[in-house]
């Protein structure tokens, strides 16, 4: 935290690395219970959102690529002990492959508002979830064979989606006002 | 925790080199998302079967593999019966078990390491790009590692959380959870920059 204007470049790599790990935990770890819910719920899929709105853009994106290849090459990091390439074949996904335009576009949101409050950051993850759905749906069409049925289905998952935005908005917004400097570095710098 | 699935072996199927099953298996996918007829598909299916057969996997780990496959594909088999009738449930589910137990067959397969290095030596035309792909095998390290001072983080903020007994909030768990991985990596960062390196 000592140099906020022109971090080194093994700043940026450590966030991206240990943000990686940040989402690989968040399916490790057992499942939160949510408000009054006695259910724990999978809360892996809050991480990409956390990963844009928290570290921006480009490390966010580079943290969920590298989180992705790292479940590819077959650590069974994905909530649930998932993992290997397999997870890159089953109907659902594009919404994991979707992940990664999720952490783009909240971070992009984020580093171009001027003062990043929890306004902005349900905008960002909200923008970010449906990122992730522009993906994932036409996935699942092409593996049904059918768009209209593929989005269709995927409603199930709006209303539990709709709550991990709010969730992932709340952390992100105490998050930047614990570290103030984490909004001014993105974006802004040069070189 | 983390080793994975890899069984190891000496079959023809775990000798032949990492970056050719998984040009293999890539090829093997786009193949399965073409075809539309359930016969090839289902053959495609039994000679994925055959080689489990002939890489001798252990019962067990065909057990893991079923029982993924067995709960994935009764959902998506009812779901799109009702949805899109009895064919497109059928030609949706043989893609399913093709596509999934190839994947896993390379996941057991293959080390984690030789997934690495072959990854390695495919990016390396990339590399007038600004792609360094010798700097791999120490992201995966430097993420593993990370994970592992993570789990522990998570647990002690867990912990934290329960004492002051706000173990069902999100915000209680998460937001110092956050706050530590965010100094973890500062931490890291420092001593990455200590060795030099990121500034090449």
């Amino acid at each position: 935290m000592s140099e906020p204007r022109s971090p080194l470049p093994a700043v940026d790599l450590a966030r991206t690395v240990v943000f990686a790990a940040f989402i690989a935990v968040l399916g490790i770890f057992p499942g939160i219970y949510v408000g009054g819910s006695s259910v724990p719920i999978v809360i892996q899929n809050a991480g990409p959102l956390l990963a844009g709105s928290i570290l921006g853009a480009r490390r966010g994106a580079a943290s969920v690529v590298l989180f992705l290849g790292l479940v590819a090459i077959g650590l069974p990091l994905l909530s649930g002990g998932r993992g290997g390439i397999a997870s890159f074949s089953v109907p659902s996904s594009g919404f994991l492959i979707g992940w990664v335009l999720s952490a783009l576009v909240a971070g992009l949101i984020v580093s171009r508002a001027r003062r990043v409050g929890l306004p902005v950051l349900l905008l960002a993850n909200a923008a970010g979830l449906v990122a992730d759905y522009l993906i994932g749906i036409p996935f699942l069409g092409v593996y049904i064979g059918d768009l209209p049925a593929a989005a269709l289905q995927s409603l199930i998952f709006v209303p539990g989606d709709a709550v991990k935005v709010v969730a992932a908005s709340l952390i992100a917004a105490v998050v930047h006002r614990a570290l103030p400097d984490l909004s001014a570095r993105p974006a802004t710098r040069t070189g | 925790m983390l080793g994975g699935w890899y069984e190891p072996g000496s079959s023809p199927l775990h000798r032949t080199p990492a970056g050719w099953k998984l040009l293999a298996l890539l090829g093997l996918a786009a193949v399965v998302f073409v075809l539309r007829s359930p016969g090839w598909l289902g053959g495609i299916c039994a000679a994925v079967v055959l080689g489990y057969a002939l890489a001798r996997i252990s019962p067990r780990s065909c057990l893991r593999v079923a029982r993924t496959l067995g709960v994935l594909v009764a959902f998506m088999f009812a779901l799109q019966w009702w949805l899109l009738g009895l064919d497109a449930a059928v030609l949706v589910c043989l893609r399913i078990v093709a596509a999934l137990t190839a994947a896993n067959l390379f996941t057991i397969t293959t080390r984690v390491d030789d997934v690495v290095s072959a990854v390695e030596r495919g990016l390396r035309p990339l590399r007038r790009f600004g792609v360094r792909p010798d700097r791999l095998g120490l992201l995966v390290g430097l993420t593993l590692q990370s994970v592992t001072v993570l789990s522990k983080i998570a647990a002690e903020v867990r912990e934290a959380a329960k004492a002051r007994g706000a173990q069902r909030s999100v915000i209680a768990f998460a937001v110092p959870f956050l706050i530590r991985t965010l100094r973890h990596a500062d931490e890291l960062g420092e001593a990455l920059a200590a060795r030099g390196e990121g500034d090449r």
